[in-house]
């Protein structure tokens, strides 16, 4: 159900590691729950990143929600597509609806994070 | 029903003007626009019969039960408008109270901004309270800005406020708007803060915390106390959001819970009907150590004169004059109307209330936490989604039933949240009615009657494509 080649996180990210640098958004559930997305909040270029920090956020008709960074890295890159087409994050959510991605990141980091198997059981967890 | 710029037919005037009969002043070419505003043409009377309709299709609390959870929309005594409409209060000049020459002529008005102001601190278990900020979370950027220069007139820099999940957006705005960054803080799974999580999160950096007591799940802080004594520890100050102090009027006061700052919301727990953006009143409340960055001008009074002193270490100016003075002369009259006695049954009842309708509804629909609810009672309708109805479709349901939808889908803690606050202001038959009409819905969501998922159909509009007002904004009426 969630695809094999990209890591989870519990608040609901995925990071995908394609060599250099690291993709980032959030996960088909996350996509779901929030509905359908009006407004995409993107980090500005450049900026050095914690690992759980606040660095976009995404709103749909029901709520906000910050995206917290996978992991430490530098902003290299951010899906302007989604500030006209916030639609992307619900259509394509590990495609073309991307957030932004990283660079200067410790890919030893990603082994902290959960595989698809997990993320699943974890979502299923805290389904009611 | 058209639009108003769909009901425009060129040339049509409401007004029209006399013919020039003085030289033409040129204006500056830069102040001119380039081409003429959009606006829409009709006479006086379409204009009036056009906003007359719209008005008559609107959910009020004059018109109809308005269960909308977090907002307490109560009630407003029409005894507090003849008050605000006394022309001595309705026509007064705010610049009387610009200069001292004027105050003699403004005395009663001072007096009543004095009292109010004594009122809301007695209520509040504040030692001072000032009425200049004119909403609700234009008085939490006032507490935020009262907790950045009580800190920085102690010399250290505090760059941190601590929120609950479960806060309303504007706390963390609010902070963010006074300069500090904001940590959220867990709920607990009974849906209290997880106060050992907030005792993680405090350090020395911390400045304050904000809360709101009753929380937005409806439920009291149990561990208040031991929250404010281990924030006290790091001189970390407790700010309380007055927005659900309905629960609580003369039952406990913020400042014995050891608040050091709060605001109150006039329009909402005192007479003034709420919501649409209208004009509103957040005076902030503020503990000893917060009282000499109050705003200024402050009323003092000198025997049975009243005067008006900023204090040195101000934060300056709020508003201009008084903020909204007119609601602080309803809120004035619904104290005094109410007294002690009145303001604790305010309390009770909307406790009472809320507690009868969780009572009626708690096997329906699944309350969302197990302690007993404060003046709201949250639901979760994840039951009823997994069956294909939404919290969305009930809340449609019942305006085909005759009431305003309960708040849904906030708290964002909740899943499918709805969100009931019946205030102290409904009877008993109305509750009663309000509930059937829930357990109808309840019952269909049972059969997943297909219906729910296309309320309403009584309403002069059906389902709103939400999500293209959302990415599409575009306001005309």
């Amino acid at each position: 159900m969630y695809p094999n080649d990209i890591k989870y996180t519990k608040d609901h990210e995925w990071i995908r590691d394609e060599g250099g640098v690291c993709v980032v958004g959030i996960t088909a559930h996350a996509a779901s729950q929030l509905g359908d997305v009006t407004y995409v909040e993107l980090p500005e270029i450049g900026q050095d990143v914690k690992k759980g920090a606040a660095v976009a956020s995404v709103e749909s008709v029901k709520a906000a929600s910050d995206i917290y960074s996978p992991v430490r890295g530098r902003i290299a890159e951010v899906n302007d597509d989604l500030l006209g087409k916030p639609e992307l994050v619900n259509q394509s959510p590990y495609d073309q609806g991307w957030f932004f991605k990283l660079d200067d990141v410790d890919t030893a980091d990603l082994r902290h994070l959960m595989d698809a198997a997990k993320y699943e059981a974890f979502v299923a967890e805290h389904a009611e | 029903m058209q639009l108003i710029y769909e009901k425009s037919r060129e040339g049509c005037r409401a007004i029209t003007f006399d013919a020039l009969d003085v030289p033409e002043a040129p204006l500056p070419a830069g102040l001119l626009r380039a081409e003429a505003a959009r606006l829409p043409e009709l006479g006086e009377i379409e204009v009036v019969r056009h906003f007359t309709n719209l008005s008559r299709r609107n959910f009020g609390v004059d018109s109809h039960f308005y269960p909308l959870g977090s907002c307490t929309m109560k009630y407003n005594p029409k005894m507090a408008e003849a008050v605000a409409a006394e022309p001595g209060l309705a026509r007064l000049h705010p610049h009387l109270s610009s200069s001292p020459a004027y105050w003699p002529a403004c005395q009663g008005a001072l007096q009543l901004v004095y009292e109010t102001e004594r009122l809301l601190a007695e209520i509040g278990g504040m030692k001072q309270v000032s009425i200049q900020p004119i909403a609700g979370a234009h008085g939490e950027l006032a507490g935020t800005l009262l907790i950045a220069a009580y800190h920085r007139a102690k010399g250290r820099h505090r760059d941190t406020i601590l929120i609950p999940d479960s806060a309303h957006g504007t706390n963390p705005a609010s902070a963010a708007i006074a300069g500090f960054k904001v940590v959220q803080i867990p709920s607990a799974p009974d849906g209290t803060l997880d106060v050992g999580a907030f005792k993680a999160a405090l350090n020395d950096s911390v400045a304050a915390i904000m809360l709101t007591c009753p929380n937005t799940h409806g439920l009291f802080e149990p561990g208040i106390r031991e929250i404010a004594a281990a924030a006290h520890e790091h001189d970390t100050l407790l700010y309380y959001d007055g927005a659900n102090l309905n629960a609580i009027i003369g039952q406990c006061r913020p400042g014995d819970l050891g608040f050091d700052v709060m605001h109150f919301n006039l329009h909402k727990t005192f007479a003034t009907p709420h919501g649409m953006g209208g004009p509103g009143c957040g005076p902030v409340g503020v503990g000893p150590r917060l009282e000499p960055f109050l705003p200024g001008p402050r009323v003092v009074k000198d025997g049975d004169a009243y005067s008006l002193v900023t204090p040195e270490q101000s934060i300056g100016k709020m508003s201009c004059f008084f903020g909204n003075f007119m609601i602080a002369v309803r809120a004035y009259a619904y104290i005094r109307h109410l007294g002690d006695k009145g303001l604790k049954e305010v309390a009770q009842y909307a406790v009472l209330n809320a507690n009868y309708i969780h009572a009626r509804l708690k096997d329906a629909y699944t309350p969302a936490f197990g302690l007993r609810f404060m003046h709201e009672c949250v639901f979760t309708a994840a039951p009823q989604a997994k069956k294909g109805v939404k919290a969305l479709d009930i809340a449609k349901a019942l305006l085909d039933r005759g009431y305003h939808a309960p708040t849904i889908y906030f708290p964002l803690t909740v899943k499918e949240s709805i969100m009931i606050e019946p205030t102290e202001t409904e009877s008993k038959q109305t509750l009663d009615d309000f509930c059937d009409a829930m357990l109808e819905i309840a019952a269909l969501a049972d059969r997943n009657d297909n219906d729910l998922a296309h309320a309403p159909f009584t309403m002069p509009v059906g389902r709103l494509d939400e999500v293209k007002a959302a990415r599409e904004l575009n306001c005309a009426c």
